[in-house]
């Protein structure tokens, strides 16, 4: 969380938007020199291991991996076991955007929230997380609840910061032509100002998306009986080194997958953005 | 009855008394120009018939309802489609901001973001904006300060177009006195917290700068904020 862009930077309009360079149509063949080199190192890769210099229990040939999810999927298994990440991401998000996004609105808006909320958020905020994973065992037992709440406090803080900075980032100038145009508190803070801080507040979503990913990983070691980390600390146990890496691109996928859904979404709530108007 | 009543109005800033005892009534649909070096609490005194700064309690300080203000940006959310923002604040449809929008020309860009419009569309649809409430007070507080000269000029005329059209009361703030004796019945100049000079501008509409009695409003406003404009020929 330490690479948290400045409140500065996140404020709408603090910087002009660059022109957008025209595009320079990329020749297809240089397209597709970038996909030549992984694609060495793979077939490389499953060269080793069908010459024997990798071990299988060290890693799995490629084909190896690619037959595992495939068996796994049409078993069922990885399905199952994806679902049930899934669930807990995002029981685990919604409740951690939820807490982070009220206390922001709350420290946000005014001077006696912010004493209240902000100083004990600020506190927490420096305490490695993931190190509370002992503290959660003890309270929450080994079911599903420590999983969904460290998934929830890991994703709290990116949210509460950046909608924090968002909304007392709000132009003053833009407040003031609210209020002349009649907007009451209540309009004040749906027209202008949380509109405001959107901007920021999706830059803590992204953020806050990774760190539900690193806490879920994290979590599943701990005891599970389902999850795509279950999934892959079975497999240990059984020196599968194929299902652990289909564990492991299966984390990935749904890193990016999460990535798009954010970007996605800024295109669509952020239309008015001049970057995004001229493009 | 006038529309705008003000007595007694005094406002300090820690040591400075930014307006000192003021003293100001505009008569219903009269457009006054105040006019004054920057630091000439002009601008305080429009934030206080705005409402936006609070009157002191000694003041009598009465305006007519509803009030709009246009400021020097056009502060549009830019969040909103132009229409939206126009009726930013009211229970109002689409209509009544297409209405609005026709009168200073811009039904065309309706439904476009406030960050495509120039900077004089913008000021026109913050215009809108404010038209849009009928007013009884308009209040501009340097609406043209930002425009480039050519789409200053055709600011103006499209402001004396709508007062002529509406005739709120109309109080424009601005440093500009060709502008001041283009556009206003009154100007008032405010020096040093207190009103210096209240000269008619009797010239009628529409005026030009080459009419005669505008060169001599003109060096006589001028001369109210101590700018002499002989000197400036002498020099030349």
């Amino acid at each position: 969380m330490s690479t948290m862009p400045s409140t500065a930077a996140l404020r709408q309009g603090a910087v002009p938007a660059p022109r957008q360079p025209r595009r320079i149509p990329r020749p297809a063949l240089g397209n597709f020199r970038r996909f030549l080199s992984p694609l060495a190192l793979v077939a490389l890769w499953q060269a080793g291991s069908m010459l024997g210099l990798i071990p299988a229990r060290t890693l799995a040939a490629p084909a190896a991996i690619l037959a595992s999810a495939w068996d796994l999927t049409a078993s069922g298994a990885l399905p199952y076991n994806l679902l049930v990440s899934l669930q807990r991401v995002l029981l685990g998000l919604g409740l951690g955007i939820s807490v982070g996004g009220g206390l922001a609105i709350i420290a946000g808006l005014s001077k006696r929230g912010e004493d209240l909320v902000d100083a004990p958020m600020q506190m927490l905020r420096t305490l490695p997380f993931l190190a509370l994973v002992p503290l959660f065992i003890l309270w929450f037992g080994i079911g599903e609840l420590p999983k969904i709440g460290l998934v929830a406090f890991g994703s709290a803080f990116p949210i509460y910061i950046t909608l924090f900075a968002g909304i007392r980032g709000a132009d003053p100038k833009l407040v003031e032509a609210g209020r002349i145009s009649g907007l009451d508190r209540r309009g004040t803070i749906r027209h202008v100002i949380l509109p405001a801080a959107l901007p920021s507040a999706l830059v803590g979503l992204r953020y806050a998306l990774g760190t539900a990913w690193l806490s879920l990983v994290v979590a599943e070691q701990i005891n599970a009986t389902a999850g795509i980390g279950y999934l892959i600390n079975d497999a240990r146990d059984f020196l599968r080194t194929d299902i652990i890496i289909v564990g492991l691109l299966v984390y990935a996928l749904l890193g990016l997958v999460a990535d798009a859904l954010v970007r996605w979404i800024e295109r669509r709530a952020l239309a008015w953005r001049p970057a995004l108007v001229r493009s | 009855m006038n529309a705008v009543k003000i007595r007694k109005l005094t406002r300090r800033f820690g040591e400075t008394t930014v307006l000192n005892n003021l003293d100001l009534d505009l008569r219903p649909g009269e457009f006054v120009a105040l006019l004054g070096r920057s630091g000439s609490g002009k601008t305080t005194f429009l934030r206080t018939l705005a409402g936006l700064d609070p009157a002191p309690d000694d003041a009598i300080v009465r305006v007519p309802a509803p009030t709009a203000v246009v400021f020097q940006e056009p502060r549009l959310m830019p969040w909103k489609r132009v229409w939206r923002n126009v009726i930013l604040g009211l229970n109002a449809p689409r209509d009544r901001a297409e209405a609005a929008l026709r009168e200073v020309g811009l039904a065309h860009r309706i439904d476009v973001w406030p960050a495509t419009l120039s900077g004089g569309e913008a000021q026109r649809v913050a215009l809108a904006r404010a038209l849009v409430r009928a007013p009884k007070l308009l209040l501009l507080d340097e609406p043209f300060a930002a425009l480039d000269a050519l789409t200053r000029i055709r600011m103006h005329a499209l402001i004396t177009d709508l007062w002529t059209a509406h005739a709120p009361t109309t109080l424009l703030v601005t440093h500009d006195v060709d502008e001041a004796v283009l556009l206003a019945d009154r100007a008032v100049v405010l020096d040093g917290g207190r009103i210096a000079a209240d000269i008619q501008i009797d010239l009628p509409r529409p005026r030009r700068h080459a009419q005669s009695q505008f060169a001599t409003l003109r060096a006589r406003l001028l001369a109210e904020l101590g700018v002499n404009e002989s000197h400036f020929a002498g020099a030349a």
